[in-house]
């Protein structure tokens, strides 16, 4: 509480160059700025990693072609835990700072993160049935990305059922950071509860310290995915900020200005009829 | 002792984990084989379901009369006072399960030698359901919908428990050592008791703002 939260229309606080940037209200045109640069480089390693990826990587002796899922699914379940620990970290920074540019992160990060699972978890199905020869295998890593799944969607239900933006924030960031302590239990849990039930029926893929020809597309589409992940995360801030802000003086004198010349099209996937 | 005051709160939840148990053998048939090699993993599920349904009735009526409120401003640390909650809570709908649960088991032919360890492990795990469950009464206050989010919020939190809990019966009825699972389930409730109520108290804090 020793920082107090800039008042949207007030006079800002001059304490440090950096707070002004937390102030949603300069954060917005920031983000602005920022997106088309995170965008366009997210679209050009995205090219080339998958360039690599799909056309210069070898395939696999042992796997042939369908070593090539893994450039989308390893990167998505690194994703997956990396913005769920992102949402956590934001969320006690809102928490304990009451900084409103932290809660709207950890609020835009929940579907960000659970797309990623989804997308790791089904990329994961579609490399199991020709590896495996089965769709779904309840192994240790499998069942824990499962989890987590649920644990976003229990995130994004709370964040929802509460109507109150304040409230919402502090109370899913309490849950964020018990799936945080959580994570680790359950992942141990699970791969001790794998091991003592199944140990031979689920043969990881033997991946003995993989190839540099396969290594650079990996981590090309790695940066490309954690730039994406930067591009949709400031889409949705800014929306989120519109949402939240929207009875402030600043937005509504965005909405007027963009009303009187043609505004550029607000990339946001969740159109919210802010000017409505 | 309020709680006693209305009987049926606290015995719905203890026919419910009965009846769950029931329906496996109507939905999987009467097969003594099968049915004890799904006993520790059923009696275990339906406990978690049972303490899961039980958890709105943890805050929900001194939140409705107020009372919750004034817990907030007394002097004692909120904490302690969940805690207070949590444990009287567990009297109530957690240790009848513990003593049912044996009677469960043998319908659903576990062996005899594994009852002992499906006690304490239930008495070790429970507590912890109750715990974690607090922090998911305590966000989901006065929502509307609280009882299904309740079990989306918990029931992913509740895993590790399920995981040894119904690891160590079905170990013992193979036979094998339960100590391991016993220390973990302990590790657990230890963990759970040391930071659960401070959480869920800090979940209060933020639902009656």
């Amino acid at each position: 509480m020793a920082r107090a939260e800039p008042i949207p229309s007030g006079p800002e606080p001059v304490t440090l160059e950096l707070h002004r940037y937390v102030s949603p209200k300069t954060f917005y045109p920031l983000a602005g700025r920022l997106i088309p640069w995170f965008g366009g480089l997210t679209a050009l390693l995205l090219a080339v990693g998958l360039y690599y990826a799909l056309f210069i990587a070898p395939p696999d002796y042992q796997q042939g072609e369908s070593v090539r899922i893994m450039f989308i699914h390893v990167p998505a379940a690194w994703m997956s835990m990396f913005v769920y620990v992102v949402m956590a970290g934001a969320g006690a920074v809102g928490l304990v700072w009451n900084a409103k540019l932290a809660e709207v992160l950890a609020r835009s990060c929940a579907p960000i993160g659970a797309w990623f699972t989804v997308l790791a978890l089904a990329t994961g199905s579609l490399w199991g049935k020709p590896m495996w020869g089965t769709w779904w295998a309840w192994d240790a890593r499998i069942t824990s990305e499962l989890i987590l799944l649920f644990l976003y969607l229990g995130v994004m239900a709370l964040q929802s059922a509460i109507d109150d933006p304040k409230r919402a924030a502090r109370a899913a960031a309490i849950l964020a950071l018990v799936g945080v302590v959580n994570i680790p239990i359950i992942h141990f849990s699970v791969e001790w509860w794998n091991t003592l039930h199944q140990p031979a029926s689920v043969t990881r893929i033997g991946r003995p310290s993989i190839h540099i020809s396969l290594l650079i597309p990996l981590l090309l589409m790695a940066v490309a995915f954690m730039l994406y992940f930067v591009t949709v995360v400031l889409l949705r801030m800014r929306n989120e900020i519109l949402e939240r802000e929207r009875h402030s003086a600043w937005v509504t004198e965005l909405i007027q200005s963009a009303d009187a010349e043609p505004a550029p099209p607000a990339a946001g996937n969740r159109p919210r009829g802010v000017a409505g | 002792m309020v709680s006693l005051r209305r009987a049926q709160d606290a015995l719905t939840p203890v026919i419910f984990f009965a009846i769950v148990v029931a329906l496996f053998p109507l939905g999987v048939g009467p097969e003594p084989g099968v049915l004890a090699m799904l006993a520790p993993g059923v009696v275990w599920v339906a406990a978690l379901l049972a303490t899961m349904l039980s958890l709105p009735r943890l805050f929900a009526n001194d939140y409705a009369d107020g009372t919750l409120e004034q817990l907030l401003l007394a002097p004692q640390p909120l904490a302690v006072l969940v805690l207070a909650k949590v444990v009287a809570h567990w009297l109530l709908s957690g240790l009848p399960l513990v003593l049912l649960s044996p009677l469960l088991a043998l319908q659903m032919q576990l062996p005899a030698d594994a009852l002992p360890t499906l006690v304490i492990s239930l008495l070790l795990g429970t507590p912890v359901l109750s715990l974690i469950g607090a922090i998911g009464a305590a966000l989901t206050l006065g929502l509307r919908g609280g009882g299904v989010l309740i079990s989306l919020l918990v029931l992913p939190l509740y895993t590790p428990v399920l995981i040894f809990g119904a690891g160590s019966v079905a170990a013992a009825a193979t036979g094998l050592d339960v100590e391991a699972y016993n220390s973990l389930l302990g590790a657990f409730l230890i963990l759970a008791l040391t930071f659960a109520p401070w959480a869920a108290a800090a979940a209060l804090r933020v639902s009656l703002d």
